[in-house]
């Protein structure tokens, strides 16, 4: 008797049962793409089964969905931090091209220098670049000239395009044939792997971003007055808050996060700069902050299941002969069936 | 004045209620053609709730509505202009990127699938006339003055055929020319036999407009009394059930004359900012120990004038001094850091944060003086000292500090943002509207608050449009106008009718206008 | 610069505006009621590739049109239920539609990869395409070109001369005044999605059956967010997008006949111009006079209890 309503207590408890509710969802997005593939002649039974073994089913598999991992909780910071005061950051992924192309300028051009310094020489200018980009967009907010969410999102482009311009143009590596591709990198300015793994120091930088985020929302002056400015900004103006000065700080703290994970994917995954190199990780921590509401560890759990997913699209491709791109049907059956949950009492603008 | 045998609209039994609160209980009332009906009550008498039952806003628990003797059952505002009933709100749900015309037309639902856009026009002018309600149909309604929105709104019922008017609030914010001839045009709808419901707390216009007044209290009908037989005191027991707390008077001698100003603006002139207007050459000065009241119809600047003190507009011309300093260019944190109170029109709206805790909130006014590390932590302990202080001196209740502050009633919350305002002993207080929206008690008590700390040398700055407010309170009165500074006078050597002329810039003829 | 340059520069204006008008449009009337679809680029995939297969299977390309039309409205109904019956945020919605496109469309158009088809073909309107220079120029097209300035009258009359078009633009404005007025938001919302979609898998119709003439996994590159931005380039005008498309289709075919001649020109700062131009255009009038963006372009309506 004691014993069930324990259980029961247990049940009713916010987290677990947001837990069981969000479960759920996933099953029912996991049937809808099992339906999908039955109609396109796979068993889905086999596909789910060569994805798990193949994520979380060996120790290899896992720590790569922990690599990709890393690139999404930094964009998704990237989102979650503007959105506390509720500047809506849909550029995530031009910032993070940005901070990638920042990145890559250090690395190729100070090859001498050691790694002790070039690490942080690149973090700090991949950090300045997705920074200074999102700043753009928070200055003419700041200004009232345009709305962050039209210019965060027009400048994504315009992003992809300066990269592509710089690859295929001036910094186009001279040894590599016709690739489109900068210089590799430097030994020096690799990220460390961690574990004898493909994890690298990305890792850390993303869990002190989280602990950071946490600790000064909470926590500090600084979190209270970003608390208040994003439930009521006129009240906050008047009571002597700085808001224009919040809106573009932490614009450019927000384009950081995003450079960061542009600087980690350039530095230690693709060792050069390539037009290649995000796909769509900026719009996939847009909509990992979004369906968390900005929570870290919703977002830790969020980019958790988002990178199983991406890194099974692989291995269908292998497996089964399917485009590796059908996973994202998955990925968005899991996003629409956790957005139709929300009623948008905290959403809109 | 006739009345037709058969009530036009009949309330029986209306029910409703919201969480915690009873907002109709048993509802009976019968509207007739031809009359002018005012629905007279406190804020949360319940009028308001009953009226947007009956235009299909909301559903009614229990009791039934009648139209011609007939039940009708009204789900949304569609249904409700079947019925020909047709609604002015309070804020006017006018659209304003669209002209008048297209306005009107989407109201409209007899139009052909293709616009015919002269016929519609032809048809504005037509009734305009005829009520005296004339606009221009191309304007864009963004352009249009309070006044003129107000008169687009009643064109729309009208065009659509509504045969029950149902206004709430339409005076609040009309200049009193304005007012007298709204309820020209009020009479002249009863004329023509259309049932005319005002919605409204002001007893001097209830007496001076309507034909019969039902009182509301606490969600019930306390009477309905023949609009001729009625007086104040009868519509004020009626209304509040016990005798109102007096009006704190204010105090008989004038305050010193000498002392340095704490605020002083020299030939202040500021950019106007989207639709807003800009202000033009305030000169202004308020001493310690005086209450310097701002009359105007609002939208002539008296937000600017406020913003402008607190530096959220910045001066384009002028200066400001703060204590004797000059404070033009500085922050809003260092204005309110010098000592400055802000007591807003809307405390939800504009000073409180409903989702932070009521001690978060009290921090938020001063968060420097709080901060400990360098902004690293917060030392709630002081918060706590320090509300619980600024509570007890004014004799407010002590709520809880932990849960969030929009759980609490409106009322507390008015009096939560008094006490955190109060709390550090303000020199200077800028108060907007500080009673508007506020039951009587709190009223009073709110007055007692701004009289109080005149008293112990605070130099206020009010600025409201209730007149007999500012003629209670004030030491001295400023009229704004279009961003101006009309006149200042002691509240001794100036009427209550030349202060409504000079608020409108109409010297006078408004009165023959009626 | 000679005759036949010019000439291709035209064609190639014309024929690369077409789709990127058809999705224009598609986003205009999807934002005139209040909703952004960053979702178009999906929409636009699923018309493409729908439109190749059905075209392949049927051999009639009129037929693939249809069906890409449809398949965009129905794809687009996801969208519109959440975002207007469930009232989840439209950015996250729309980013989630767009990979939901983009896998749907690579599964259904894998085994179609490397198919090449006629699809759609020039109609030569008789007299006019003997003319010299123009009639090459503007009369020796595939139907879904001389559709297409005609579709943006349609929409320009039924938004701002009918009263349909008043009511959808008093919801984009502000849908409480329009509910008030006694309009129901949420079906015009659902009636202008539905439309949009339509218009959304035309553009992507186009692109697979009249300028590439086979499909390959993402062949929109893009252009779905570049009629985002086109939206505001033209204003939220149905006419003046015309102007905005012919312009950009000018822009990008232009620099296709550089590259071909070997000019050297970056394609990629060319490309940027739209993004750039459409961004200095949002401050502009930011900074200036009142806006055009519809007043409730984002918000989600939330009913009045």
């Amino acid at each position: 008797m004691d014993k069930t309503k324990g259980l029961m207590e247990i049940l009713r408890h916010k987290r677990v049962a947001a837990v069981i509710r969000f479960g759920g969802l996933f099953g029912l997005a996991l049937a809808v793409f099992a339906m999908v593939l039955l109609v396109f002649g796979q068993n889905p039974f086999r596909a789910y089964a060569d994805i798990f073994r193949a994520t979380l089913g060996s120790s290899h598999g896992f720590s790569e969905v922990l690599v990709k991992m890393i690139p999404l909780v930094l964009t998704a910071l990237a989102v979650a931090i503007p959105s506390r005061i509720w500047l809506i950051n849909v550029g995530g992924e031009g910032q993070l091209f940005i901070g990638a192309l920042f990145a890559t300028w250090g690395a190729v051009n100070f090859t001498h220098l050691p790694a002790w310094l070039m690490l942080p020489w690149i973090c700090f200018l991949g950090f300045l670049g997705g920074g200074l980009w999102a700043s753009i967009s928070g200055f003419m907010r700041a200004k009232g000239w345009a709305s962050e969410t039209i210019s965060t999102l027009l400048m994504n482009y315009v992003a992809i395009l300066l990269v592509s311009f710089f690859v295929f143009g001036p910094w186009k590596d001279p040894e590599s044939a016709n690739y489109p591709q900068s210089a590799p990198f430097p030994d020096a300015a690799i990220l460390p792997s961690l574990l004898d793994s493909r994890i690298h120091l990305g890792a850390l930088i993303a869990i002190a971003g989280l602990l950071l985020f946490y600790f000064v929302m909470t926590r500090t002056r600084w979190g209270l007055e970003m608390r208040a400015m994003g439930i009521n900004q006129e009240a906050a103006r008047r009571n002597g808050v700085s808001t224009n000065r919040y809106i573009l700080l932490l614009m450019f703290i927000g384009g950081g996060m995003a450079g960061l994970a542009g600087m980690g994917e350039v530095s230690a995954i693709h060792g050069q700069l390539r037009p290649s190199l995000s796909p769509g990780l900026g719009y996939m921590g847009f909509l990992i902050s979004w369906i968390t509401m900005g929570s870290p560890l919703g977002i830790v759990a969020a980019a958790f299941l988002i990178s199983i997913i991406t890194a099974g699209g692989d291995i269908l491709q292998m497996t089964h002969r399917i485009p590796a791109a059908a996973i994202h049907i998955l990925m968005a059956l899991v996003l629409f069936v956790v957005l139709a949950r929300s009623t948008g009492k905290k959403g809109g603008k | 004045m006739k009345i037709n045998p058969a009530p036009l609209l009949s309330f029986r039994g209306i029910t409703k209620s919201f969480p915690a609160v009873l907002a109709n209980d048993h509802i009976d009332l019968d509207i007739y053609g031809g009359e002018i009906h005012a629905l007279l009550g406190e804020n949360g008498a319940g009028k308001s709730t009953l009226m947007k039952i009956l235009y299909g806003f909301y559903q009614a628990d229990g009791g039934s509505i009648l139209v011609n003797g007939q039940p009708v059952q009204i789900r949304s505002p569609h249904d409700a202009r079947g019925q020909r009933i047709g609604m002015v709100f309070q804020d006017f749900i006018l659209i304003p990127a669209l002209t008048v015309a297209e306005n009107i037309a989407l109201f409209l639902s007899d139009l052909p699938f293709i616009l015919d856009n002269d016929a519609i026009v032809s048809r504005i002018e037509n009734i305009s006339e005829r009520y005296s309600l004339q606009v221009k149909p191309e304007a864009p309604v963004w352009q249009l003055s309070v006044g003129e929105r107000q008169k687009v709104e009643l064109l729309k019922l009208l065009l659509a055929d509504a045969r029950i008017l149902i206004l709430d609030e339409p005076t609040r914010s009309l200049a009193p020319h304005e007012v007298i001839g709204l309820f020209q045009v009020l009479a002249n709808l009863r004329r023509d036999g259309y049932a005319v419901v005002v919605i409204t707390h002001k007893m001097k216009e209830v007496l001076e407009c309507a034909d019969r007044i039902t009182v509301m209290r606490r969600g019930k009908i306390a009477s309905t009394l023949l609009g001729a037989e009625a007086t104040e005191n009868t519509l004020v027991s009626l209304m509040f059930g016990k005798a109102v707390a007096e009006s704190p008077q204010r105090r008989g001698e004038s305050p010193p004359e000498e002392g340095i100003p704490f605020l002083e603006l020299k030939g202040v002139s500021t950019q106007p900012e989207g639709t807003g207007i800009g202000l033009k050459e305030i000169n202004l000065t308020v001493r310690p120990g005086e209450i310097v009241g701002v009359a105007g119809v609002s939208g002539n600047g008296q937000r600017e004038l406020g913003d402008v003190v607190l530096s959220i507009e910045k001066c384009a011309r002028g200066t400001k001094y703060l204590g004797g300093q000059d404070a033009t260019r500085w922050s809003v944190a260092q204005v309110r850091n010098s000592g400055t109170a802000f007591i807003p029109e809307d405390p939800l709206g504009m000073a409180a944060f409903p989702w932070l805790s009521v001690q978060e909130n009290m921090a938020m006014s001063d968060v420097s003086r709080y901060a400990r590390h360098g902004g690293l932590s917060m030392d709630w302990e002081a918060v706590r000292t320090d509300l619980q202080a600024s509570l007890k001196r004014l004799g407010f209740q002590i709520p809880p500090f932990y849960v969030p502050l929009g759980i609490l009633s409106g009322g507390n919350i008015q009096r939560m943002i008094l006490a955190r305002e109060m709390a550090h002993n303000p020199r200077l207080i800028i108060a907007f509207y500080p009673t508007r929206g506020l039951d009587v008690q709190s009223a009073v008590a709110a007055r007692e608050v701004l009289l109080a700390s005149r008293d112990a040398g605070a130099a206020i700055l009010l600025i409201s449009e209730d007149l007999e407010e500012l003629f209670s309170l004030s030491d001295r009165l400023a009229v704004m106008l279009r961003g101006e500074i009309v006149a200042t006078s002691a509240p001794r050597d100036i009427t209550v009718q030349e202060i409504g002329y000079l608020m409108t810039g109409s010297k006078g003829e408004g009165a023959e206008r009626g | 610069m000679s005759e036949l340059l010019l000439v291709s520069i035209m064609i190639g204006a014309i024929q690369s505006g077409t789709p990127l008008l058809y999705a224009t449009l598609s986003e205009t009337i999807g934002e005139r009621v209040g909703i952004i679809n960053l979702g178009l680029e999906g929409i636009m995939l699923i018309g493409a590739v729908v439109g190749f297969v059905i075209t392949v299977l049927t051999g009639n390309a009129a037929l693939g049109v249809v069906a890409a039309a449809l398949a965009g409205a129905l794809f687009n109904m996801i969208f519109a239920f959440l975002v207007i019956t469930r009232r989840a945020n439209q950015l996250a919605c729309g980013l989630a539609l767009m990979f939901c496109g983009v896998g749907l469309s690579a599964l259904i158009g894998a085994p179609f990869i490397g198919r090449q088809i006629e699809g759609l073909n020039a109609i030569k309107i008789p007299v006019f395409s003997d003319l010299p220079f123009f009639g090459r120029a503007f009369f020796q097209h595939d139907i879904l070109v001389y559709l297409a300035i005609p579709t943006a009258v349609v929409i320009w009359w039924f938004l701002f001369k009918t009263r349909w078009g008043l009511s959808l633009r008093a919801v984009g404005e502000n849908p409480t005044a329009a509910f008030a007025a006694g309009k129901n938001p949420y079906l015009l919302q659902y009636q202008v999605l539905f439309i949009s979609g339509l218009l959304g898998g035309i553009a992507g119709a186009h692109l697979s059956l009249a300028l590439a003439h086979n499909w390959a996994e993402w062949m929109t590159a893009g252009r779905g967010f570049f009629a985002v931005a086109l939206v505001i380039f033209a204003k939220w005008h149905p006419l003046r997008a015309i102007a905005g498309a012919l312009l950009f289709g000018g822009a990008i075919s232009l620099q296709l006949q550089m590259q071909a001649r070997g000019v050297p020109v970056s394609s990629f700062i060319l490309d940027m111009l739209p993004y750039v131009l459409s961004l200095t255009v949002l401050v502009i009038w930011g900074r200036t006079s009142r806006s055009a963006v519809p007043g409730s372009l984002g918000r989600v309506f939330q009913g009045t209890e």
